[in-house]
């Protein structure tokens, strides 16, 4: 199937390298020269206040959103990413919003997670189901309930599980805690270690950067639409710019706006 | 001003044309006309208001219907036999006639998403086309010949050249009448209905209202064709009053280019010709067994549509010098009489209480048990992160949407069972956290929106342009808003042309336009550059001094700090925090709501 | 009127429903996963029909050159659009197929009568012929509009329909067409007389739509263009791609409309233009079920079938305004059920 896997398996080598890349909404620049890389094997997540641009990172390089640059993944250059291809490719996106088939079963939700590889009849998909109840006994128990009907964090769970169904290498996770009640978020960041042991590369997006940072192997701060720092995650976690970037003490301008 | 050069340069043409032309070409333009009068009342409802009707052809052939039975019945009943067979009264009663359909088909539909009235004008086309049919009185399918002339103080209009001076001028009487409109008050509604509706319902405009005008008025038109169709053809049957000739005058709207008036001309006149041509010219290429033209037609169409989904007309305009196309047709009177303004609660007075809101969206509690409260010139910021329930709080705030349990009250009513609209009425003015504004429309237009409840003449005045007096006071105001938030040099630049930050200070320009004494922003400083943000806050700062009462949710923490008064912040749909800015921001609750507190 | 004939009407309505509700199904599925309303559903109907009828009757055939040229267009957009990237084995493998299938195709209309193989080959070679072109249809005329507004895929779906009609009118002629029945025979329960082909169509319907509701319950495939027309943000994150959801609505839409027409063909004389009036019928199921519901819209097509018959005798003329009329009072509940302002 990848004919580029043959070519370089000696790890841990780069699964993502995203060079320059630009995106605009209209003639507003949403994202402007982010170099970003991830190591086969590794969690890198990108933290930054709301606003920052998080979101828009990620739906760019799944190729949800036009934007200019290089992005490689997998050992291919992309210059415009078709979703699709990446998809076949083993990259997978837990967005935002979730997406879910509301008016569809639980299980059929998380079926429909190996669409592709259904197409390519891979027939072990069966069996990732299982793991995935594994992972998520409460998906399980609620197998034939309407998507729509699940809690905020049961949610959260099936649409991670969804993308897992994808047997992907780099899961993308958009506010993987967004809503959700500390117990639960800590739950599914431990879940986030387990599949980094089990060799997925994880890319995660957070607001909640000290769990973030806590989890991760190398971090990027996002601000404005540019990446202002970025480090060893155990680094980042004391470094004080984070902090004043989050609750508005890096003021810039407190002194003018206050006269 | 060239475009007026064009308007009488063809205005002469068209007053030379039947002394010169060969009355075959004459019985062309003429149809042009007739078709020219039915699109133009689809440019306002299809390519202004954006909404699709296939029925125009039904309301053209009842009108001629109408016409031709008072006209050609020998023995009127009783009730009409006064009417004594004049085409005048046969105008009138069709034109009522007509109106009373379009209102009830109107109020059928419009209620309803986009696709219920082409789907239900089909099925008023088709049902008035066979019931036009199975009318034996009127001919059935055979029809009706013998239908008398026009007379006009004793002139009897009899020759299609004649015809031709009346319809022509009765055509560009309506697209006067049109872009009138469009340039009014009412017209701006109609404008703001396609991609602008829960905008719109913001800033006091009755959308159903709006769009039963627009509906209404393209019936008229079409009726008024229909009565102008019999009298010049003087025959009728069902034939041209069936479904495929109501699909014909939208693929004429959509070939000229539907949202412009002289589209409507354009469109007409490109269709009639160019199924002339292909009658013609296929049968000569192509071999005259097949019936080629509407297999070339139908391809042409979707060949269009595929290159240029907004018809010919702004390919046209694009050709023409930019001198051409200036924005600036609008004036303004800067003498004008400033518009009255509503008295302010008194300071510090109670404005806006949220009393135990809880909200749930099927498990999911948004909002739990959620209290705060809003005084008359003071700052409030609503804060907290991403998925806290900021949103839904606000949306309920300005009546969007209804709380589960517990109550909004706004000046001392609750808010159940309230719309946008109502609140808007009462008081309160917002913004949206993704911009929403009209970006074909200019910067004065779209800010004069929000004066809309502010203004009281209706349909009629604004299409004679009677009410230039109430309207130079809108104008002036929104160009005083706009000055207010430092968009005074892009006055009459295109709203889409704005940078994303000038674009969120035009929709506070235009909440202010409504004289609220409420103001609630969603994220006024997101997209904002650093100098624009200090201004905004400036602003804030003096609309606060004036009496307002603002709410803010916002994330921009650097932003709120400096200007609230007080501040709330929102974890897990609950309040967390409430208080004085320095107090926010050491709260150890704060901290870890925003930064995570998992170990 | 008496028994005898009320059985008679029930009949006619309760087939002729049954192909709507058939119709009304699939333009609810072209339309919750593509937001298109195929009107030209009712041209696969045309030329199913036409196409058996011109089958039996030895005519010449013309539609498989029609064909030709659109799948040859669709190969020819396929290499040009791969121009500047490297084609993949599975993209060659793709092509051949389409080249292949043509190519069958074209040496069965040229080398057999026609007119002498059994019915269910002619019904098969039908569905060949036509079912193809729906994912073209898709393909060169809608798939460049994917993010146009709803009006300008609403003008497209019917100049479509206006250029169909057209060629329906080049290779049919403007004769009608009417095929043998399926069988000739009559039940007889007491005193009411059955006809048997009217069972084939209401069995057969029966059966297509009971296979629909297995395939979107049951298969993976199915369950992709629910997820489509559910989410589709969703769905292309899981690399079900609108274009592959499109082609295979409109797989489905021209296979039930051929189906529906090679079915009737028996029964009702269709001529090249009849195509629309009975997908509007369709229509008139699918705004019933509120362009959402699936058995809401078949209980309504079957409905505007059995009206449509029992007016034909009670008032034949007012038929159709009767049927078109259906539709008011629902439009009434509806919109008394709607209250909230929605932007597009």
């Amino acid at each position: 199937m990848n004919q580029s896997q043959t070519a370089h398996h000696v790890a841990p080598e780069t699964l993502l390298d995203v060079n320059n890349l630009h995106v605009s909404y209209g003639k507003v620049e949403a994202l402007s020269d982010i170099q970003l890389s991830l190591k086969e094997g590794q969690l890198v997540t990108v933290i930054g206040p709301n606003g920052a641009g998080k979101s828009t990172l990620l739906s760019a390089i799944m190729g949800l959103l036009p934007s200019t640059g290089d992005i490689l993944f997998d050992g291919e250059h992309y210059t415009s990413p078709e979703i699709e291809t990446l998809v076949g490719r083993g990259l997978g996106l837990v967005p935002e919003k979730r997406e879910l088939f509301n008016t569809m079963s639980v299980q059929d939700n998380l079926l429909l997670g190996a669409f592709q590889r259904y197409r390519r009849g891979d027939k072990s998909y069966l069996q990732s189901l299982d793991e995935i109840y594994e992972l998520f006994p409460r998906l399980q128990e609620r197998s034939k309930q309407q998507a729509g009907t699940l809690s905020g964090g049961e949610r959260q769970m099936l649409a991670i599980g969804r993308a897992m169904m994808g047997k992907p290498r780099l899961l993308m996770l958009d506010e993987p805690s967004l809503g959700l009640a500390p117990l639960i978020t800590r739950e599914i960041f431990r879940i986030f270690n387990d599949l980094r042991s089990k060799g997925v590369s994880i890319l995660l997006v957070e607001q909640n950067a000290r769990a973030a940072l806590n989890v991760a192997d190398y971090a990027y701060v996002l601000e404005g639409g540019k990446i202002t720092i970025h480090g060893v995650a155990s680094d980042l976690a004391n470094d004080s710019r984070v902090i004043d970037a989050y609750l508005g003490l890096a003021s810039k301008h407190q002194d003018i706006l206050s006269n | 001003m060239k475009p007026r050069i064009l308007i009488i340069l063809v205005a002469c043409v068209a007053l030379l044309a039947p002394l010169v032309l060969p009355s075959f070409q004459i019985t062309l333009l003429n149809y042009i006309g007739l078709y020219a009068l039915v699109v133009l009342g689809l440019v306002l409802l299809t390519g202004v208001g954006g909404m699709t009707s296939f029925g125009q052809a039904a309301f053209v052939g009842l009108s001629a219907y109408t016409t031709t039975y008072l006209t050609t019945t020998a023995a009127l009943p009783d009730w009409l036999s006064w009417t004594n067979g004049s085409p005048w009264f046969g105008l009138v009663f069709g034109l009522l006639l007509t109106a009373a359909i379009a209102l009830i088909l109107g109020a059928l539909t419009l209620r309803l998403s986009g696709h219920y009235l082409p789907l239900g004008t089909i099925a008023w086309g088709i049902s008035l086309y066979y019931f036009f049919g199975t009318m034996t009185s009127m001919g059935g399918h055979t029809g009706v010949s013998d239908i008398p002339p026009l007379t006009f103080f004793g002139l009897i209009l009899d020759q299609g050249e004649e015809m031709f001076y009346v319809i022509w001028v009765i055509l560009a009487a309506a697209m006067f009448i049109t872009h009138n409109l469009l340039s009014s008050r009412e017209g701006r509604a109609i404008r703001a209905l396609k991609g602008g509706q829960l905008m719109a319902e913001a800033m006091g405009v009755n959308t159903f209202r709006s769009k039963m005008i627009a509906f209404v008025i393209s019936a008229l038109f079409a009726a008024l064709s229909g009565w102008l169709y019999a009298h010049t053809q003087r025959f009728i049957n069902p034939s041209p009053f069936g479904l495929h000739m109501g699909i014909d005058y939208l693929f004429m709207a959509l070939i000229g280019g539907v949202s412009s008036v002289w589209g409507a001309l354009l469109g007409a006149g490109t269709l009639t010709i160019m199924k002339q041509w292909l009658e013609d010219l296929l049968p000569l290429i192509l071999g005259s067994d097949g019936q080629y033209e509407s297999i070339v037609f139908g391809l042409l169409i979707v060949l269009l549509m595929q290159r240029s989904p907004s018809g010919l007309w702004p390919f046209l305009v694009k050709l023409t010098p930019s001198s051409w196309r200036s924005n600036n047709h609008l004036t303004i009177d800067d003498n004008a009489k400033t518009l009255d303004r509503r008295d302010l609660p008194a300071r510090e007075s109670l404005l806006l209480e949220a009393k135990d809101v809880t909200r749930r969206f099927g498990g999911l509690i948004a909002n739990n048990k959620m209290n705060l409260s809003l005084h008359a010139g003071e700052i409030l910021a609503l804060i907290g992160p991403n998925g806290a329930g900021k949103s839904t709080m606000f949306n309920q705030l300005s009546a969007v949407d209804t709380p589960t349990e517990g109550e909004i009250i706004f000046r001392g009513k609750s808010l159940k069972g309230k719309n946008a609209r109502q609140v808007a009425e009462m008081g309160m003015s917002r913004t949206f956290q993704h911009v929403k504004m009209l970006p074909t429309m200019s910067v004065l237009e779209n800010v004069a929106l929000g004066a809309h409840m502010r203004g009281q003449k209706g349909v009629i005045s604004a299409s004679l342009h009677l009410e230039r007096e109430e309207e130079q006071r809108l104008l002036k105001e929104a160009k005083l808003q706009i000055e207010r938030v430092g968009l005074g040099e892009y006055v009459f630049e295109e709203a889409g042309n704005l940078a994303l930050g000038q674009q969120r200070l035009l929709e506070i320009a235009r909440a202010l336009c409504s004289d609220p004494c409420a103001l609630l922003l969603d994220e006024p400083a997101a997209g904002l550059r650093f100098l624009e943000k200090q201004a905004l806050a400036e602003l804030l700062v003096k609309l606060r001094g004036e009496g307002l009462a603002i709410l803010l949710v916002e994330h921009d923490m650097d932003f709120v700090m400096n200007l609230a008064n007080r501040i709330v912040v929102m974890e897990f749909g609950e309040l967390i925090a409430e208080g004085l800015p320095h107090e926010i921001q050491t709260n150890p609750a704060v901290l870890e709501a925003y930064l995570g507190g998992v170990e | 009127m008496n028994v005898q004939v009320a059985a008679l009407l029930g009949q006619d309505g309760l087939t002729n429903g049954a192909i709507y509700a058939l119709l009304s199904l699939s333009i609810l599925l072209v339309f919750t996963v593509t937001r298109i309303l195929l009107i030209p559903l009712g041209e696969f109907v045309t030329f199913g029909a036409l196409t058996m009828a011109a089958i039996q009757t030895g005519k010449p055939l013309a539609l498989e050159w029609l064909l030709a040229t659109l799948m040859l267009i669709d190969i020819a957009l396929d290499v040009y659009s791969r121009r500047d990237r490297t084609v993949s084995r599975k993209q060659y493998q793709m092509i051949a197929l389409k080249a292949a299938y043509l190519a069958v195709v074209l040496f069965v209309t040229q080398t057999f009568t026609l007119s002498e193989l059994p019915m269910l080959a002619q019904s098969i070679l039908t569905l060949c012929l036509i079912v193809p072109m729906g994912p073209i249809m898709y393909r060169l005329f809608f798939q460049p509009l994917a993010d146009a507004a709803p009006l300008v895929l609403l003008i497209v779906s019917i100049a479509v329909h206006v250029a169909m009609v057209g060629i329906g009118l080049l290779l049919f002629g403007p004769e009608g067409g009417h095929t043998k029945p399926f069988s000739n025979s009559m039940l007889q329960i007491s005193n009411i007389f059955i006809k048997s082909q009217a069972l084939w169509v209401i069995f057969s319907a029966l059966f297509l739509i009971l296979a629909l509701f297995f395939a979107f319950e049951r298969t993976l495939y199915g369950k992709a263009l629910r997820a489509a027309a559910v989410n589709q943000v969703g769905a292309r994150l899981l690399g079900i791609s609108p274009v592959f959801a499109g082609k295979a609505t409109f797989a489905l839409a021209a296979f039930i409309g051929c189906a529906s027409g090679i079915l009737i063909a028996p029964i009702t004389t269709l001529y090249y233009d009849s195509g629309f009036v009975i997908s509007l019928k369709g229509f008139v199921g699918a705004i019933i079920g509120g362009l959402a519901s699936y058995p809401i819209a078949a209980f309504g097509a079957v409905v505007v079938g059995l009206i449509e018959a029992f007016s034909m005798f009670w008032a034949s003329s007012y038929k159709e305004i009767i049927v078109f009329t259906l539709i008011i009072p629902f439009l009434i509940w509806r919109s008394m059920k709607a209250s909230h302002v929605e932007d597009e």
